[in-house]
C-alpha cells in the first residue's frame, strides 16, 4: 500500500469518528464547537513549523511559513481562549 | 533533546485522541470546558512534538511568529463582544485557509529546491491551495457581511452561475496542469482565480443565510488542514482536518434542515428580499393591515400575573444588546413566582447556537433555555409568549401556506400560547421577505420600539409594583 493511500484510510476512517462524536455535541454548544473545532483547525501550524523551520528552506518559502505561522498561531491562541471565555458563561440555575 | 519519527508519531497520537475527547466534551455544558482544555493540551503536544522532531531546525522566525500570534489571538479573544462572535469565527476562518495556502505554497518552494516534486504531491499541493483560497476570501466576504463593510443583500447577477462555473473548471484545468507539468504559472493563476472563486461564491448570499455560510467555511477550513496533511505525508493533520471538515459539514446540514432548504438551495438560490416595507409610522401601518398594537404596559399587565412566559430570542435581541435586559425581565418574573423560559430556534442568529451564548452572557441558567422540539409542546400551556427580534421562526404560513417560500420550515409554535407580543421595530417582514401570519392571530399584539428600551421599560413597570 502506497503511503498516499494509507493517509487515505486515516482520513476516510477520521471522518467516521467526527461524524459520530458531532452528531452528540448538544445544539446549546453549536456556537462554542464551530470556536474550538476553529481552534484545532489551527493545527495547520504543525506544516507552518515543518516549512519555517527546515534548514535549507530559501527566504521565499521562510517568510511564506512566517506568516502561516503568525495567522495559525492566532487561531490557535484566538481560538482556544474564546472558547474558553464563552464555555465559563454557561452555567445551571443556582440552586 | 530530539524526538525520534516514531515517538513523534505517537504524541500525534495522543494529541489526536485528546482532539477527539475535546468535542466529544461539548456533548453536555457541564463537561465542555473539561473539553476545551483536552483541546488546547492536544495542541500543545502537537506543537511540542514537531518542534522537538528533527525536521525543524532553524527557531527564530517561529518564535516570533508563534509569539506575534499569541499575543493579537489573546487580545481578540478577551476583547470581542459575544454578539460579534461571528465575525470573529469568520476572521479565524480565513486566517486558517490563508494559513494552508502558504504552507502549501512553501512546501513547494522547498520540495522544488530539494528536487523532489512529482505528481501525487503536486496535486495534494493544487488541493490544499484551492480549498484553502476559497476559505480565505470567502470568509473575508462573510467577514465584510456579517460587520457590515459590505451589504448583507445577496448580490446576484445574469449569468452568476455559469461564470462560478467557468472559474471553478479554469481553477480545477490549472491544478492539473501544474500537477502534471510543475509549471510556476498554472500554480499563480490556479491560486489567483481560487481567491476569485471564494468572492465570488459567497457574495450571493444574504446575511440571513449566515448560519449555513459559518457552518460550511467551518467545513471547508477543516478540509483545508486535511488537505495541508496529505501533502505533508502528516497523519495528524489528516485526522483533524476531517473531524473540523465533518462538523461544520453537519452544523451545515443542520441548519439547512432549520430552514427545510437544500445546502444547494442555500449556496446557489439565495433567497431573501431584504428590505420589506419602508419605516416610516409603524404603528399606521400596522393598524392599516389590521394589527394590534400594545403597549409595555398592556404587555407587563398580562406578564405579571401568568404561571408561565416563554421568551422566544432572535436576531434582533443581538442587535440591539437586549440579552442583560432581557435577563433582569427574567428575574424580576420570576420574584413575582412566574416561571420564565427560552424557546431557541436552530437558524436564530447569525450562527449556530448564537443565541445560547448571548443568553449565557447575560447570565441566563442553561437549563432555562431549552431548543425548539423540547419547548414546543409548551406553548399551550404557557400564558404570554414574548417574541424579541425573532420573525420568520414563528411564522405559522410555514405550517399552512403551501405557497409560502418558508413553507415546511419548522418553527416554534408561538402563536399557541395565550398572548403573544411581538417587539418590533416596524412592520418590516422578516429575512424571507414573508409576510408573518402570527401578527394578524386574535392572540397577538405588537409593542414597536427598540428590543431593549422596551424590554427596560417593562422592566420599570414590573418594578414600579403591581396593580
Amino acid at each position: 500500500m502506497s503511503e498516499t493511500l494509507l493517509a487515505f484510510y486515516v482520513f476516510v476512517l477520521s471522518c467516521f469518528i467526527g461524524y459520530y462524536v458531532i452528531w452528540g455535541v448538544t445544539p446549546s454548544l453549536h456556537t462554542p464547537l464551530v470556536a474550538l473545532t476553529n481552534a484545532i483547525s489551527g493545527i495547520v501550524i504543525v506544516g507552518a513549523l515543518l516549512v519555517t523551520g527546515l534548514e535549507s528552506a530559501g527566504t521565499a518559502a521562510e517568510l511564506m511559513g512566517f506568516l502561516a505561522v503568525l495567522l495559525a498561531s492566532i487561531n490557535v491562541f484566538g481560538g482556544f481562549l474564546v472558547t474558553h471565555r464563552m464555555l465559563s458563561m454557561f452555567k445551571k440555575k443556582a440552586k | 533533546m530530539e524526538l525520534s519519527v516514531n515517538s513523534q508519531a505517537l504524541a500525534y497520537l495522543a494529541s489526536a485522541i485528546l482532539f477527539i475527547f475535546a468535542l466529544k466534551g461539548l456533548t453536555h455544558p457541564a463537561t465542555a470546558r473539561r473539553g476545551n482544555m483536552y483541546g488546547m493540551l492536544g495542541m500543545a503536544i502537537a506543537i511540542g512534538a514537531t518542534l522537538m522532531g528533527a525536521e525543524v531546525q532553524s527557531y527564530g522566525f517561529i518564535i516570533a511568529g508563534v509569539l506575534a500570534g499569541a499575543v493579537i489571538g489573546g487580545i481578540l479573544a478577551a476583547r470581542i463582544q459575544m454578539t460579534a462572535m461571528p465575525q470573529l469565527v469568520a476572521a479565524l476562518h480565513s486566517f486558517v485557509g490563508m494559513a494552508a495556502v502558504l504552507v502549501a505554497i512553501g512546501t513547494f518552494l522547498n520540495k522544488a529546491a530539494a528536487n523532489a516534486l512529482n505528481p501525487v504531491l503536486m496535486g495534494e499541493l493544487s488541493a490544499g491551495i484551492i480549498i484553502g483560497a476559497i476559505t480565505f476570501t470567502g470568509s473575508v466576504i462573510a467577514f465584510g457581511k456579517l460587520q457590515g463593510l459590505i451589504s448583507g443583500q445577496p448580490v446576484k447577477f445574469a449569468g452568476q452561475h455559469a461564470l462560478n462555473a467557468a472559474i471553478a473548471l479554469a481553477t480545477l484545468a490549472l491544478g492539473v496542469h501544474f500537477a502534471l507539468t510543475g509549471s510556476g504559472w498554472s500554480l499563480t493563476l490556479m491560486t489567483l482565480l481560487a481567491f476569485v472563486l471564494g468572492v465570488t461564491l459567497i457574495i450571493p448570499i444574504g446575511g440571513a443565510d449566515m448560519p449555513v455560510i459559518i457552518s460550511m467555511l467551518n467545513s471547508y477550513s477543516g478540509w483545508a488542514a486535511a488537505a495541508t496533511g496529505f501533502t505533508l505525508g502528516n497523519n495528524l493533520l489528516i485526522i483533524v482536518g476531517a473531524l473540523v471538515g465533518f462538523s461544520g459539514a453537519i452544523l451545515s446540514f443542520i441548519m439547512c434542515k432549520a430552514m427545510n432548504r437544500s445546502i444547494f438551495n442555500v449556496v446557489f438560490g439565495g433567497f431573501g428580499s431584504g428590505d420589506g416595507g419602508g419605516g416610516d409610522s409603524a404603528g399606521a401601518q400596522a393598524a392599516a393591515k389590521g394589527v394590534k398594537s400594545a403597549s409595555v404596559e398592556d404587555a407587563v399587565y398580562w406578564m405579571e400575573d401568568a404561571n408561565k412566559v416563554i421568551i422566544v430570542p432572535g436576531y434582533g435581541m443581538a442587535v440591539s444588546q437586549a440579552q442583560h435586559s432581557v435577563k433582569e425581565l427574567m428575574e424580576l418574573l420570576n420574584a413575582r413566582g412566574v416561571e420564565v423560559k427560552f424557546a431557541i430556534h436552530p437558524v436564530a442568529g447569525r450562527m449556530p447556537g448564537h443565541m445560547n451564548v448571548l443568553l449565557a452572557e447575560a447570565d441566563i441558567p442553561y437549563d432555562a433555555v431549552q431548543e425548539m422540539d423540547e419547548i414546543n409542546p409548551e406553548f399551550a400551556t404557557a400564558d404570554v409568549c414574548l417574541v424579541v427580534g425573532a420573525n420568520d421562526v414563528v411564522n405559522p404560513a410555514a405550517k399552512t401556506d403551501k405557497s409560502s417560500p418558508i413553507y415546511g420550515m419548522p418553527i416554534l409554535e408561538a402563536g399557541k400560547a395565550r398572548q403573544v407580543y411581538f417587539l418590533k421595530r416596524s412592520m418590516r417582514p422578516g429575512y424571507s421577505g414573508v409576510d408573518n401570519l402570527l401578527f394578524y392571530q386574535d392572540n397577538t399584539s405588537l409593542v414597536f420600539g427598540d428590543a431593549k428600551d422596551t424590554i427596560e421599560g417593562m422592566c420599570t413597570a414590573l418594578k414600579g409594583g403591581g396593580h
